[in-house]
């Protein structure tokens, strides 16, 4: 369902001379009310009547995390105080968490992108949506909530975790819709399986899910856990959170709502636009936010955008779905490595489960990357030999696509823990 | 004679083969016969128990990885050249041997061994 056709199905041009209309109100908001932005466009000899299309958003100055951060907590608020009525912040895995506000129109647009959101995963108002988000300062579970309630289907406000429950209201409300993290879906699929309850005589039919990257493989696999169509949800606190962006029914990548926030991939190196379809830096603007614009933000994710007409009708720009976070990248004696990629290869192989860890040490000058990983109760055997066949195909394969050697450990059932919110699936150890 | 042999897969971390022994000990299961085969990071256990199903459902509610085998129980006299002359009938009759552990207590050895043809193997030493 398309919920917003004059915004999702415009014409490029129209979408283009929107954008540009936007976007130069927006300037001249933030030079007028934020210090930060009048000071950097000062530096690099800017003013408002220099920004008139969506062609001059590279003359203006980036936003990162650390500018975020620098301005704890309310730095970046282009109206007052007062115009604020709810406040959002992200974890804040290294030092100080970022905070987000919202004017009472931000919370609705808000509503209205996930409202989209929901639409093209195929939600209707006849549908229940169960939200196991969190709820509080993540922007998963109010976003997801507030945008279920504006598409005017019913919301089961349950929250992360507490699976037995998830499943019991699953079954007794009989939701059709299931919104929370991937790898909590593939959690709740395997909790289900345990239960010896028949996902196919589940209600459920769609998931949504997203804010962690996740591989095309763990999705088929919780498709067929929990006999739904899974979509790709996308969206990050900075920008206004999950909905920035949602795959469509043909799966071909996520569309943007791009009369909200302007994307531009960029090469990370030169930080300059690359063309269409090449893979780099996925940076946004956000051009209708009241409370607090940002300007070319770094999203650190790495994506590539496609203008081409989508089947689902929509006209809206399409970006690829995230492979990894630039955050989320390891370097392994000097090779790219992405946690999503290792998912990637261990879905493929029966023997082993989707849930690992990732370890990473140094020993001496040498980095060493060892995998912690399940085997399928199926498989276990009693022999040392045939376990060890299982740990060399893990490790072959792993190797092949990682193209780093890499040290499979075979651990224990259940020990690697089952995330209810966001995975953690690295360690690293290196003290560099 | 053919029997169900109980293997666990353990981690190598400190007390955890006593976590196996506490759970089969509160449920009242005896073991009979116990070998471990080791790795670097982990280890299978394999046993020989009173009540194999009883102890089987009583690990996996703990979440251990559980697997039940046939393997096969032959008694000889404890004398030189026994074990011997049962590898040279398998040897014979081109059944694999994967592994054997056992005792002998009394003048009578019991072995547990796992082969690739459990029932012949009965047959040919019977």
């Amino acid at each position: 369902m398309i919920w917003n056709e004059p915004m999702e199905c415009m014409s490029r041009d129209q979408m283009h001379d929107l954008q540009s209309k936007r976007l130069k109100d927006m300037v001249v908001r933030v030079y007028h009310n934020v210090e930060f932005y009048r000071k950097k466009m000062q530096e690099l000899g800017l003013e408002p009547g220099d920004i008139n299309t969506v062609e001059d958003l590279v003359k203006l100055p980036f936003t990162t995390k650390q500018d975020l951060r620098d301005n704890y907590p309310f730095g970046l608020f282009a109206t007052p105080k007062s115009e604020v009525v709810r406040v959002h912040a992200s974890s804040g895995t290294t030092g100080k968490s970022t905070v987000v506000a919202y004017t009472r129109k931000d919370v609705d647009t808000f509503a209205e992108v996930v409202a989209r959101a929901l639409g093209c995963s195929g939600v209707t108002r006849e549908d229940i949506v169960q939200v196991a988000y969190g709820y509080g300062l993540f922007t998963g579970g109010l976003g997801l909530h507030y945008g279920a309630e504006k598409l005017g289907a019913a919301v089961v406000p349950i929250s992360g975790g507490n699976t037995a429950k998830q499943i019991t209201l699953l079954q007794d409300f009989g939701s059709t819709v299931l919104a929370c993290t991937p790898s909590y879906a593939a959690h709740l699929a395997e909790a289900i399986a345990e239960a010896g309850i028949n996902a196919e005589e589940l209600p459920l039919r769609i998931g949504v899910f997203g804010a962690e990257p996740w591989s095309q493989e763990m999705r088929m696999k919780i498709e067929d856990g929990l006999k739904i169509k899974a979509y790709d949800i996308y969206g990050l606190s900075e920008i206004i959170g999950p909905g920035v962006s949602n795959s469509c029914e043909y799966q071909n990548g996520l569309h943007i709502a791009e009369d909200h926030f302007l994307p531009e991939i960029l090469d990370p190196k030169t930080l300059q636009q690359v063309a269409p379809g090449v893979t780099g830096e996925l940076v946004f603007t956000t051009v209708t936010k009241e409370a607090m614009p940002l300007l070319r933000y770094r999203t650190r994710d790495l994506s590539s955008l496609d203008y081409s007409p989508c089947q689902c009708g929509r006209t809206n720009v399409r970006m690829a779905k995230i492979f990894g976070r630039s955050d989320d990248m390891l370097i392994i004696r000097g090779v790219n490595v992405f946690p999503s990629q290792v998912e990637s290869v261990l879905l493929e192989i029966p023997e082993a489960k989707p849930h690992y860890m990732l370890i990473v040490d140094r020993q001496g000058t040498m980095d060493t990357l060892e995998i912690q990983v399940e085997v399928d109760d199926k498989f276990f055997s009693d022999e040392i030999a045939e376990l060890n066949n299982i740990r060399n195909k893990i490790k072959h394969k792993v190797e092949g696509i990682l193209g780093v050697s890499v040290i499979i450990s075979i651990v224990e059932h259940k020990t690697i823990q089952r995330s209810e919110g966001k995975a953690q699936r690295v360690i690293d150890k290196r003290k560099i | 004679m053919v029997i169900k042999q109980l293997s666990v897969f353990l981690q190598n971390e400190l007390g955890r083969l006593e976590e196996v022994t506490d759970i089969l000990y509160k449920h009242s299961i005896n073991i009979s016969a116990l070998s471990i085969a080791e790795t670097n990071e982990y280890g299978v256990l394999r046993m020989i128990v009173s009540d194999v199903d009883k102890a089987a459902a009583a690990l996996k509610e703990e979440e251990f990885s559980v697997k039940l085998t046939d393997v096969i129980c032959i008694e000889s006299p404890d004398i030189p050249g026994e074990l011997h002359k049962t590898l040279q009938t398998l040897k014979s009759a081109e059944i694999n041997l994967s592994y054997m552990y056992g005792y002998s207590n009394g003048g009578t050895a019991r072995l547990i061994l796992k082969v690739s043809d459990p029932d012949k193997a009965i047959q040919l030493l019977k």
